[in-house]
């Protein structure tokens, strides 16, 4: 049975097509996975009855010849995602009890092409944090561990549990967020696909939010032509974001040709850091022969602006995050604190927020608060915006050049212990996203590739940043490069 | 900028997130610290350059003015920590 929870999306559909399996058996194994897994501490709701459900009805559909690609595929959904009915926590104790009487666009596109949800994922607590340490449910272990060591290690964050899930083979692929690198720094810590499209091209409608002008849902999946399939079906134009795009979606799966040959990939010579350990150097350096073999040219950028990314991030993303956590109040939804004799309106928030917040969160949110406040607006908020101009205007000149993609290493490091951060400063952390969040601010695509395992047995990724809207192209570099470096490694099952 | 107690304090309340009196110097600490690293912004030139408003430069759709959704008291009030007779509950606001 636990062979099903291990198939690919595309595997499965075909199987499902043919009859040879059902989306009850394929549901039943991965919620039996599921319930052997708890020592990863990924799924924190289990939907048992609505997956089952879902996968009759999925069956149904499937043998009336009505099956679309992701009917009858059994997900994770990232507790970001209001699902009605079932708790959507954002992980954080604020939203505790909260049940949302709506569904968000993506989950309702998925489940309207006949997607399973088995249940809802952890996450950092409203997906601030890059080592799903944040999180009101706990920390979240990654299924892979470093040589014989027991040493529980980050699945990267914030999309930890889906990442954990995804590699661990609970689910066959899961939802995850991404506003500075949420999906593609988890995705290379566990060695599985993970993409961020465009900004706009998934709805935002229904996710909690983070920064609005960042966040972007996307697919974690086990191969790039699932990621391909599952984005095809998250995406498309939704009235109720009005920052979603009103744009015609390609077949993002039929792009996938493995042909790249004359296109021209980018290198940028700014993302050679300092410290960066030599094995990431060397996977880029292969990456770039990779495609340089599959008759890619490849050409050295620059793009000046990128040391200017995190900082401006680190302003852009608090101002919003103040603006979007003012709603938890303790009025409309989720926790309210006891309040004490004579406590009044404003105690009332004050604790609720106290309580009902980690500490990372309310460091974001004031310093947020602080870089928006009177007398500041101009020299952090705007200067940020500023900068944030200057940092699209780079991939802007590059892609004018003729640039195709551009390929970089997806994170600093391989996955780190659990705890192993918790003395170093906050700025330290930022800095796992340090390859990522250039992307979100210049509202880019971007996909982590798994591309080889360090020394110590952990796999490390890449990551290939496409053209606006340019999705179908970039997943097909990402294809060329799986097909390149046939990264097929699986963790040790140990939970 | 070097923020002090009494600016993290002042911080804390227009967050409206209670923070006792004994920790409020190592969250100072902690926002010197995050601001050092914003400081680095500092060093770009930005002269002439607009603010970024939106990162996909497209004009927001309009609709018609009509009313869309509404008449669901019940569900809009489901996930309330207080609600009675139709309206979401607080303490005392006016004395």
């Amino acid at each position: 049975m636990s062979e099903l929870s291990k198939l690919t999306i595309a595997e499965a559909r075909d199987k499902l097509r043919a009859g040879d399996v059902t989306a009850v058996e394929l549901t039943e194994a991965c919620l039996s996975e599921i319930e052997g897994a708890k020592a990863l501490n990924a799924f924190v709701h289990n939907t048992p009855e609505i997956a089952l459900d879902q996968a009759k009805a999925a069956d149904a559909r499937i043998k009336g010849g009505d099956a679309p690609d992701m009917c009858g595929i059994p997900l994770g959904i990232k507790d970001l995602f209001c699902t009605k009915g079932v708790p959507s926590q954002a992980a954080s104790a604020i939203l505790g009890g909260f049940k949302p009487e709506y569904e968000s666009t993506v989950t309702q596109n998925l489940f309207d092409a006949g997607a399973v949800m088995l249940g809802k994922l952890n996450m950092d607590e409203f997906a601030m944090g890059s080592s799903n340490e944040t999180s009101t449910y706990g920390d979240v272990v990654n299924p892979w561990r470093r040589g014989n060591e027991d040493t529980a290690l980050t699945p990267g964050g914030s999309s930890g549990g889906s990442a954990a899930a995804v590699a661990a083979d609970l689910c066959l692929a899961a939802t995850g967020t991404d506003t500075g690198g949420s999906i593609r720094q988890p995705a290379a810590f566990v060695g599985i696909t993970g993409v961020k499209p465009t900004y706009g091209r998934c709805s935002r409608w229904g996710i909690v939010a983070f920064a609005s002008s960042l966040d972007q849902a996307g697919p974690m999946t086990k191969t790039v032509r699932d990621a391909a399939i599952m984005l095809q079906t998250m995406c498309g134009h939704d009235p109720k974001d009005s920052t979603s795009a009103d744009l015609a979606v390609p077949d993002f799966e039929a792009a996938l040709t493995g042909d790249i040959r004359g296109k021209k990939i980018g290198i940028p010579k700014e993302y050679r850091m300092d410290g960066m350990p030599d094995e990431i150097e060397k996977l880029w350096e292969q990456g770039r022969e990779m495609m340089r073999d599959a008759g890619a040219e490849i050409v050295d950028i620059s793009l000046p602006h990128t040391k200017y990314a995190l900082p401006a991030y680190y302003v852009i993303a608090p101002a919003e995050a103040s603006s979007n956590l003012a709603r938890y109040d303790g009025v409309r939804f989720g926790h309210r604190a006891k309040l004490a004799q004579g406590d009044g309106i404003t105690e009332m928030y004050e604790k609720t927020r106290a309580e009902g917040f980690g500490d990372e969160v309310k460091r974001r949110v004031m310093v947020g608060t602080y870089v928006l406040s009177a007398g500041f607006y101009d020299a952090y908020y705007n200067r940020a915006r500023k900068v944030r101009a200057l940092i699209k205007r780079d991939f802007e000149q590059v892609f004018d050049q003729g640039i195709d993609a551009i390929l970089t290493p997806a994170t600093p490091s391989a996955a780190f212990g659990l705890g192993e951060m918790s003395d170093a400063d906050p700025v330290q952390m930022y800095l796992n996203d340090v390859f990522t969040v250039t992307v979100n601010l210049a509202g880019l695509p971007g996909v982590a590739v798994p591309a080889g395992l360090d020394k110590q047995g952990l796999p490390l990724g890449l990551q290939l940043i496409g053209k606006p809207w340019a999705e179908d192209e970039m997943l097909n570099f990402a294809y060329c490069l799986e097909q390149s470096t046939g990264f097929v490694e699986k963790p040790s099952k140990w939970w | 900028m070097s923020i002090d107690t009494e600016t993290a304090r002042r911080v804390a309340k227009l967050a409206r997130i209670q923070v006792e009196e004994d920790a409020l110097p190592a969250l100072a600490q902690e926002f010197n610290t995050i601001l050092g690293f914003i400081e680095q912004l500092n060093e770009v030139d930005v002269d002439g350059i607009e603010p970024m408003t939106s990162v996909t430069p497209m004009r927001l759709k309009r609709r018609e003015d009509v009313v869309t959704d509404g008449h669901q008291p019940d569900k809009v009030l489901a996930n309330a920590p207080d609600a009675r007779e139709g309206f979401f509950a607080v303490p005392k606001v006016v004395e």
